[in-house]
C-alpha cells in the first residue's frame, strides 16, 4: 500500500521544482517524475490527436498517443469520428499498427477478435467457449471522449475535465487566425516529418515559444534567405510580444503584419514569392486570387503554444510525444489548402522542407541546441533552470492577458505553471 | 541477358566517386556532378510516386542543393560544427535500365554516421537517373528511401 503515497510524493516533488522564475533541471531527467507527468499531465487534459483532414474519407484512420498511450482515430462510413485506445480487450495485443490507413474493421492479429470501427466488439472465433462467460457488448475498444475545434481534434482519458472550448479559452482566438493559411480554402494536412531527439519533452515545449533563440540558432537559415525577407524574421526588435493566454497555452507574436492574413491583400507581392505569383497568374487565377494565395503562403506571423503537445508554429502543426524522461518524438505536420491550386501546396511543402524537419536548415540546430540543454543539466548541485527573462517587464494585453516582450520567457512561464498546477493535483 | 560490362563498371564508378566526395565533404565538387535540373529527394513516404506533391525530408532541386551546401559549408550551423565523417558504402548495384539518353540504376545505400559517439546506421535503397556525360554521367535524379523514413529520424547534418 505504499505505492500510492509514493507516486503522490514524486508528483508534488515536481510541482514543487517549479518556481515562478526558474525551474529545476531534474525536471528533465528523473524517471520517476516522468511516469508521474503521464499520468497527471497527459492522461488529465485535453491531447491533440488528429486534424480532421488526416482522417478525412470514410474508414481513414490514423494512429497517435496519449502521453504513452497508443490510441486509433477513425471515421466511420457515416462520418462519425471515434477516438480508440488501441488495445485488444482479450489478451491486449494493438488491433491496429502503422501511422494511418484505411480499413472496414479493426482484427485483433493474436487470436482475431472482430472489432467495428466504433470500437464495438463484433465477433471472435469460437464463441461457444465464453458461454455465460461475458457480454459482447461490454468488451468493445474504449471509447475515449473527444472534441474538436476549427477542426483539431483532442482527446482526452479523463471525463470530468472542462469541454474543449473552456481548455482552449483565449486560444480559440489565435487557432481561427492560424487557419487562415488555408488561404480560403479547407486547411488540410500535407504529410509529416518525424524524428526524436535525447532530451526531455519539455524542453521541446519550451522552445516554440522561445524567440531569444532564433537569431542565434538558426542563423544558417536567416543566411539562406533573400535579405528582404531575412529583414522579417529579425524580429526581436520589433513590436512582437509573448501573451499568456491561460491553462498553459500561450502566443508569440513575431512578426505583427502577418497575425491576419486576411489583411493587407494589397501589399506588394514579396520578392521570394515572386515566381509563385507568375506561376498562379499564368494559370488564369484573378490578380485578387494569387494576392490571398501569396499573403498566405508564408505561414502565419505567431506561434501558438498549446499545453502540452500540439503548436501551431507559424507554418505548420508541431506536435511532441514524450517517450521517456530522456527521448522525445517530434511530428513537424504541413499543412495547405484543401482543393487550392497545386502550385500553392507545393510551395508550403518546400519551404516546409527548407525549415523543418529531419535535413531542414532550422530544425537541425534546434536539436542540437535542446541535446546540449539535456546534456548540460547533468552538471552541477544548483540546478535551477532561468525562465524569468522579462518579469519585471510584463504588461497587461487588450485581452487582458499577461503580456511580454517577444523575447520574454512569458510562454515558457505559462506552461510551467500549468504543469505545476497539474503535478500537484 | 548480357549486362554491358563497360555500362556496369562506369556507373559503380561514379556512384563510388559520388558516395566518397559526400563522405569526404566535397561538397563543391558533388554540385558539379548534376544536371541543372537535376533533384535530390530523400522522401517520408518510399512508396509515394509524385514526390513533387509530397512532403518530402528533403526535396532539393539546383538551388536548395547550392543553399544546403553553402548552409553544410558555412560554419554558421551549431549542427554542423560537431559533424564527423559519414561512411558509406554501396552494394547490390542494379542497372534497370539504360539508353543512350538516361541510365537508371538501384543500389542498397549503407551510411554510417557517428554522432559523439553514437554510431548510427542509415540503410536505404537508393536510385540514381545518369545522363552520359563525355566519358562519365551527370546526376538527373538522386532518391535515397531511407529504412527508417516513415517511423522517426534524428536530424541530419550531412546529405545522404
Ligand atoms: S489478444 Fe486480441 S484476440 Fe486475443
Ligand atoms: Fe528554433
Amino acid at each position: 500500500m505504499n505505492k500510492p503515497i509514493d507516486k503522490e510524493a514524486i508528483a508534488q516533488r515536481a510541482a514543487d521544482l517549479v518556481l515562478e522564475d526558474r525551474v529545476h533541471k531534474d525536471l528533465y531527467s528523473d524517471p520517476d517524475i516522468f511516469e508521474e507527468e503521464l499520468d497527471k499531465v497527459f492522461n488529465n487534459t485535453w491531447v491533440w490527436v488528429a486534424h480532421e483532414s488526416e482522417v478525412s474519407g470514410k474508414n481513414n484512420y490514423k494512429t497517435a498517443k496519449i502521453g504513452r498511450q497508443p490510441v486509433i482515430v477513425v471515421r466511420e462510413r457515416k462520418g462519425g469520428i471515434n477516438v480508440l485506445l488501441n488495445r485488444c480487450r482479450h489478451r491486449g495485443a494493438t488491433v491496429c499498427e502503422g501511422n494511418a490507413g484505411k480499413t472496414k474493421a479493426f482484427t485483433c492479429p493474436y487470436h482475431g477478435w472482430g472489432y467495428g470501427l466504433d470500437g464495438s466488439l463484433r465477433a471472435l472465433p469460437k464463441p461457444e467457449e465464453y458461454e455465460n462467460l461475458m457480454d459482447k457488448s461490454e468488451f468493445g475498444l474504449v471509447k475515449l471522449r473527444h472534441e474538436s475545434y476549427q477542426g483539431m481534434i483532442f482527446a482526452t482519458l479523463s471525463d470530468d475535465i472542462e469541454p474543449l472550448e473552456d481548455f482552449l479559452g483565449g486560444a480559440k482566438k489565435w487557432i481561427d487566425l492560424f487557419m487562415k493559411q488555408g488561404a480560403g480554402y479547407p486547411l488540410k494536412t500535407l504529410g509529416e516529418q518525424r524524428f526524436r531527439f535525447p532530451g526531455n519533452w519539455k524542453i521541446q515545449l519550451e522552445n516554440t515559444t522561445d524567440a531569444y533563440h532564433f537569431p542565434i540558432v538558426h542563423k544558417s537559415f536567416l543566411s539562406s534567405m533573400d535579405e528582404t525577407s531575412a529583414e522579417i524574421f529579425d524580429f526581436l526588435d520589433g513590436d512582437g510580444f509573448v501573451e499568456d493566454l491561460g491553462n498553459g497555452h500561450s502566443v508569440m507574436v513575431m512578426i505583427p503584419e502577418l497575425v491576419d492574413l486576411e489583411e493587407k491583400l494589397d501589399d506588394p507581392i514579396p520578392e521570394r514569392f515572386a515566381d509563385l505569383a507568375t506561376e498562379l497568374a499564368a494559370e488564369g487565377h484573378s490578380d485578387e486570387e494569387v494576392r490571398r494565395l501569396v499573403r498566405a503562403v508564408g505561414g502565419s506571423g505567431f506561434n501558438l503554444n498549446l499545453f502540452p503537445n500540439i503548436s501551431f508554429s507559424m507554418a505548420f502543426f508541431r506536435n511532441l510525444v514524450p517517450i521517456s524522461a530522456q527521448e522525445t518524438e517530434i511530428h513537424h505536420i504541413a499543412i495547405g489548402g484543401e482543393g487550392a491550386p497545386d502550385a500553392y501546396n507545393q510551395k508550403r511543402m518546400r519551404l516546409h522542407e527548407h525549415f523543418q524537419g529531419p535535413m531542414g536548415f532550422g530544425t537541425p540546430d534546434d536539436g542540437e541546441a535542446w541535446e546540449r540543454v539535456q546534456r548540460g543539466s547533468m552538471a552541477g548541485d544548483d540546478g535551477w533552470i532561468m525562465v524569468n527573462r522579462g518579469m519585471s517587464r510584463m504588461k497587461t494585453s487588450a485581452d487582458g492577458n499577461p503580456q511580454g516582450a517577444v523575447c520574454s520567457e512569458t510562454g515558457m512561464r505559462a506552461a510551467y505553471q500549468q504543469y505545476k498546477k497539474q503535478m500537484a493535483s | 541477358m548480357t549486362i554491358n560490362n563497360q555500362l556496369f563498371n562506369q556507373v559503380s564508378e561514379f556512384l563510388s566517386t559520388e558516395a566518397d566526395m559526400l563522405d569526404h565533404r566535397e561538397y563543391q565538387d558533388w554540385l558539379k556532378l548534376w544536371q541543372p535540373d537535376g533533384v535530390y529527394i530523400v522522401p517520408v513516404d518510399v512508396n509515394a510516386d509524385d514526390y513533387k506533391n509530397t512532403l518530402n525530408v528533403a526535396y532539393d532541386d539546383e538551388h536548395m542543393r547550392q543553399l544546403r551546401v553553402e548552409r553544410l559549408e558555412g560554419g554558421e550551423a551549431v549542427s554542423t560544427a560537431v559533424a564527423m565523417p559519414t561512411v558509406r558504402s554501396i552494394s547490390a548495384l542494379r542497372i534497370v535500365s539504360a539508353s543512350d539518353d538516361e541510365v537508371t540504376v538501384r543500389c542498397s545505400y549503407m551510411l554510417y554516421e557517428n554522432k559523439e559517439g553514437d554510431l548510427r546506421p542509415y540503410p536505404a535503397k537508393a536510385e540514381f537517373v545518369l545522363v552520359p556525360n563525355s566519358d562519365s554521367f551527370l546526376l538527373k535524379k538522386k532518391l535515397v528511401k531511407l529504412m527508417r523514413a516513415s517511423q522517426y529520424l534524428a536530424t541530419i547534418s550531412y546529405i545522404f
